[in-house]
């Protein structure tokens, strides 16, 4: 137990390790150490500043798709009002057409009545006179009666 | 023990377990060397240095494995202590904090390893005496401290001018405004200084080498229980189970002591530096 020369080596042998440690073990853990804290912070600043940037995508996103779906409302609204345009336009296009058909149609059975009665009209003043002349087993002045038979025939 | 003569006393016993190996170098007393303490001090901080800086130096910064994780944690560990309590700057204070706490656990765990295993393995060998806990060694644990003395007046020059070094010796604690004053308080406040200087290192080692040197003793004194008796004594089959008691809680209660006593030593080592690196 007394004090003797160990002391000194004891001494000289705890610095030396502690003078070694300081050389070549304390600074490449140190560093080791930093560096994955630093690459740690980086990696949280990296995931916050993802964060944001997705959150910033999907507000992003919303106003796209409400701009998207109020564009197709719009179209949608749009083609419906051109619809029934169209169908509007056919619609007129159509009943005037039918009007259009029925006029002609009406002019040309006027005209066909028209022609039809001038045309009997003559016939029946020719028969009339044929059968007059028949009946009378003479010839029947044609002259003498013919205005009394236009008559007759206006008549009809 | 059964394989201790049993003509041997207790107090030889005792006596043989606390006789260093020596080496006498020289005339006198003090040229001698206590060369189990030495060789087991070489030994344990061998192992320290071999296990610590390849780990070092193959470090990486990515996902660590689980050893380097344990060896970071311990340096974080110390490195926390030391940012905390030390502000000035330092690249030696942490490693010798570190070498502290590390060398001291190791040569305090050797009181762990059972009181005659080591012993007795050397004297088959030939090797009669043997102490296996360098830091029941009184000249470990004060050339320890002293290195420690020697750093804090080194700090102490280093972290402010040679002048204020040395006008603290005579102004601080005791301080006073007229000359006079002064002049009467310079010699307390060397005195003070002294005394502090001097217990500081004397403390530090004394409570090392106290906590260990008992711990020894009283598993020295747990080994005697059972001295001399053979498988035949009838004592042994009651002694037996008393001493491995006995031991077993003794050794939880000193694995407590052994890591208590590394990070006193090395917070005090600690707390000694930075009050010499500030300004008073």
């Amino acid at each position: 137990m007394n004090i003797n020369l160990t002391l000194i080596i004891e001494g000289l042998a705890f610095f030396a390790t502690a003078w070694l440690v300081m050389k070549y073990g304390w600074p490449p853990m140190m560093a080791a150490i930093e560096e994955r804290q630093k690459k740690i912070a980086e990696g949280l600043a990296a995931a916050e500043q993802a964060r944001l940037e997705l959150k910033e995508a999907d507000a992003r996103v919303e106003v796209e798709i409400h701009q998207a779906r109020q564009q197709a409302a719009e179209i949608v609204e749009h083609a419906h009002r051109h619809a029934s345009q169209i169908l509007d336009k056919a619609r007129e296009d159509a009943q005037a057409e039918h009007n259009r058909l029925k006029a002609a149609a009406a002019a040309e059975i006027t005209s066909a009545t028209e022609r039809a009665r001038s045309e009997l009209r003559s016939q029946i003043a020719t028969l009339i006179v044929d059968g007059a002349g028949h009946i009378l087993q003479r010839e029947v002045d044609a002259n003498a009666h013919y205005k009394l038979l236009n008559e007759l025939v206006a008549e009809l | 023990m059964a394989d201790i003569a049993p003509q041997e006393s207790m107090t030889e016993y005792i006596n043989h377990h606390l006789h260093h190996l020596q080496w006498k170098v020289g005339s006198g007393a003090f040229w001698t060397i206590n060369i189990d303490t030495v060789i087991v001090t070489l030994v344990l901080l061998s192992l320290f240095l071999a296990v610590f800086i390849p780990v070092a130096r193959r470090a990486t910064s990515g996902v660590p494995g689980k050893f380097q994780a344990l060896v970071e944690s311990i340096l974080m560990f110390v490195d926390d202590l030391v940012r905390e309590t030390f502000h000035g700057s330092s690249k030696f204070i942490g490693p010798l904090s570190l070498t502290i706490f590390v060398l001291t656990f190791l040569m305090n765990f050797m009181d762990i390893i059972p009181v005659d295993l080591l012993p007795s393995t050397a004297a088959i060998l030939g090797v009669h005496h043997l102490r296996v806990v360098p830091t029941a060694d009184l000249n470990t644990t004060l050339g320890m401290s002293l290195g420690v003395f020697l750093l804090v007046q080194y700090f102490g020059l280093r972290h402010k001018s040679v002048g204020m070094f040395f006008k603290e010796m005579f102004t601080v604690p005791f301080q006073a405004d007229q000359p006079v004053l002064k002049v009467l308080l310079a010699l307390p406040n060397l005195l003070l200084r002294v005394i502090e200087e001097t217990v500081r290192p004397i403390s530090l080692s004394l409570r090392l080498f106290g906590n260990m040197y008992a711990g020894e003793l009283i598993y020295i004194l747990i080994a005697v229980l059972t001295l001399g008796m053979g498988l035949s004594h009838g004592m042994t089959y009651i002694m037996g189970p008393v001493q491995f008691l006995a031991d077993f809680i003794w050794t939880i209660f000193h694995l407590l002591i052994i890591t208590l006593q590394a990070f006193i030593f090395m917070m005090l080592t600690i707390v000694y530096l930075s009050m010499a690196a500030e300004q008073h």
